[in-house]
C-alpha cells in the first residue's frame, strides 16, 4: 500500500498508490543552507542504502531555459509569471519526481510548490487561487523549514553573493535600494511562510546553530521516515 | 473568472468559441471592421502573444514533450500574460476588445484531455468574464470538410497525445467530439450565445451584430485611427 496522496486532483492518468519511494523537501529562503544540507542527506541516505534523486527548482526540459529568460529580462507579467513556474514545476513532477517515486528512490527536492506559492501570494495573488492551482501536486512525506530571521538572512547574504535582483524582491518597488527591498521582501515572505508552516505542517529547524547541529536535527525529524513499516 | 468582471471598465469583451473549421474567426473579423464603421476603438488580442511563451510552448509541441497538465499550464501562463497586458488594458482604455478562442477553449480542451474540470476552472480565476461569448456551434463531420482533411491538422490538436488513434483524421473526430461535448455542457454553465454555424456568413454576422449591438450601450468611440 502506497502511502501517497494528492492535495486535489493530482495529474491525469498518475495514480497516487502506484507511487513508492519517499518523498522529502527542504524550503527555507535564499541563503539559509538549503543546498549544503541537501548535499549532505544525500551522502546519508546513499550511504545508508538508498538510491536518491535530488532536484531543484527552474530546471524543467520545457520550461526551464524560458524562465531564466523570463527573470532576466523580467517581461512576464505577475499572474503570467505564477502560471510559468508552475508550468515548470508541473513538468519536473511529472518527468523526475513521479518516475523516481514509482521506482522506489528517496526525492529530495530543493524547495517544493511552498516556496513558489509564497512568491506569488507576495506578488499579490489570491492565495485561495494558487493554492487551487497547486492542488495537482503530491502530498510530501515531510516537509523541513529551514528558517532564519531577516537579521540573519542578511548577514549571509553580505558574506556570500550579495544582493541580487528577484532575491530583494525588486520588481515589488519596496525600498530605495537592495538592502532596503530584501528586508521588506523577505519580511513578507517569512509572514507568509510561518502562517503555512501552521497549515501544512511544517517540520521548523531554526538555522542559529552550527552546520552539524542543524544536519544532526534534520536527520532526527527523518528518522521515522526510514523505519520499516 | 472574476467576480470584479469587466462591469468595471469602460470597455467591452467580445470572444468567439469554437472548434477548427467552425468559421469564428471569419465572423469575429467581420464584426471588427463593422464595430470600426460605428465608430468603436477595436483591439485584437490573440493566442500565444507573448514571443517567449511561445517558444517554449512551439518547442514543447514539436518535441511533443507536452503532457495534459503541462500543456494547460502553458497556455494559461500566455493566455495569464494576454489578459494582463491585452485585455485589461485595453478594457480600461474604453476599447472594444475581440479575443478569438478564450478560457472556455481551455475547458474544452483540457478537460478533454482528462484534467480535472473544476481544477481547471480556478486556474483562469484571474481571467475577467466577457461581455458576451459567441459559441459557433459545428459538428466534427463538417469541421473536417472546411479544414480540408489531414494535411491541416497538428499533433495536439487531433488530441493524438490522448486518443492514441494513429490515423490524423480519426483522431480529431473522436477528440474534438469530446471538445464539443464539453462546449455544450458549458452553453448554461457561462451563459455562452450559440450560433449555428451551418448557416451562411451573412446570417450569422446578423445575429452577432444583434447581441453585439445590445450590449454597446453606453460604450465610447474613439476617433479614427490616421
Amino acid at each position: 500500500m502506497s502511502h501517497f496522496e494528492f492535495y486535489g486532483p493530482g495529474l491525469p492518468a498518475v495514480e497516487a498508490s502506484e507511487l513508492k519511494g519517499k518523498l522529502i523537501v527542504v524550503e527555507g529562503a535564499d541563503g539559509v543552507g538549503r543546498s549544503t544540507h541537501i548535499a549532505l542527506l544525500k551522502e546519508w541516505f546513499e550511504n545508508t542504502g538508498y538510491a536518491v534523486l535530488d532536484t531543484g527548482m527552474t530546471r524543467s526540459a520545457l520550461a526551464g531555459k524560458g524562465l531564466k529568460v523570463a527573470t532576466k529580462g523580467n517581461t512576464l507579467g505577475r499572474i503570467a509569471m505564477s502560471v510559468f513556474y508552475a508550468t515548470d514545476f508541473a513538468d519536473r513532477l511529472e518527468n523526475e519526481i513521479v518516475p523516481a517515486l514509482r521506482a522506489g528512490f528517496v526525492v529530495l527536492t530543493d524547495r517544493y510548490i511552498y516556496s513558489l506559492m509564497a512568491r506569488a501570494i507576495v506578488r499579490g495573488a489570491d492565495p485561495r487561487w494558487i493554492r487551487g492551482v497547486y492542488e495537482f501536486a503530491l502530498k510530501p512525506d515531510i516537509v523541513i523549514y529551514l528558517r532564519a530571521d531577516v537579521d540573519q538572512l542578511v548577514r549571509r547574504v553580505v558574506q556570500t553573493t550579495g544582493f541580487n535582483y528577484w532575491e530583494s524582491g525588486m520588481d515589488l518597488n519596496l525600498g530605495d535600494d537592495m538592502y532596503d527591498s530584501f528586508c521588506e521582501y523577505q519580511g513578507r515572505l517569512l509572514d507568509v511562510f510561518d502562517s503555512m508552516s501552521r497549515e501544512y505542517g511544517f517540520h521548523v529547524i531554526e538555522t542559529a546553530a552550527q552546520i552539524e547541529d542543524v544536519c544532526d536535527r534534520i536527520r532526527n525529524h527523518l528518522a521515522p521516515l526510514l523505519m520499516p513499516a | 473568472m472574476r467576480s470584479d468582471d469587466q462591469s468595471g471598465f469602460p470597455g467591452r469583451l467580445f470572444i468567439v468559441e469554437g472548434i477548427d473549421g467552425s468559421g469564428k474567426s471569419t465572423q469575429l473579423s467581420l464584426l471588427q471592421k463593422w464595430l470600426e464603421s460605428e465608430g468603436y476603438g477595436t483591439y485584437f488580442s490573440k493566442w500565444n502573444s507573448s514571443p517567449l511563451v511561445r517558444d517554449v510552448t512551439r518547442r514543447g509541441k514539436k518535441k511533443r514533450m507536452l503532457t495534459p497538465m503541462t500543456f494547460s499550464l502553458i497556455h494559461a501562463t500566455d493566455f495569464a500574460d494576454r489578459s494582463e497586458r491585452h485585455i485589461i488594458p485595453p478594457l480600461k482604455a474604453g476599447a472594444i476588445v475581440l479575443a478569438d478562442r478564450y478560457a472556455y477553449t481551455a475547458f474544452a480542451r483540457d478537460v478533454a484531455r482528462g484534467v480535472n474540470a473544476r481544477w481547471v476552472r480556478n486556474l483562469y480565476r484571474f481571467a475577467v468574464t466577457p461581455t458576451i461569448g459567441f459559441y459557433f456551434r459545428i459538428s466534427v463531420d463538417d469541421a473536417v470538410k472546411r479544414i480540408g482533411g489531414r494535411d491541416a491538422i497538428s499533433y495536439y490538436e487531433a488530441g493524438m497525445d490522448r486518443t492514441r488513434i494513429d490515423d490524423t483524421e480519426e483522431s480529431f473526430r473522436v477528440f474534438q467530439s469530446s471538445v464539443i461535448d464539453e462546449y455544450d455542457r458549458m452553453v448554461d454553465e457561462f451563459g455562452l450565445v450559440v450560433i449555428d454555424a451551418r448557416q451562411s456568413i451573412e446570417d450569422q454576422q446578423v445575429q452577432m451584430r444583434e447581441a453585439v449591438a445590445q450590449a454597446l450601450a453606453g460604450a465610447p468611440k474613439m476617433e479614427p485611427r490616421a
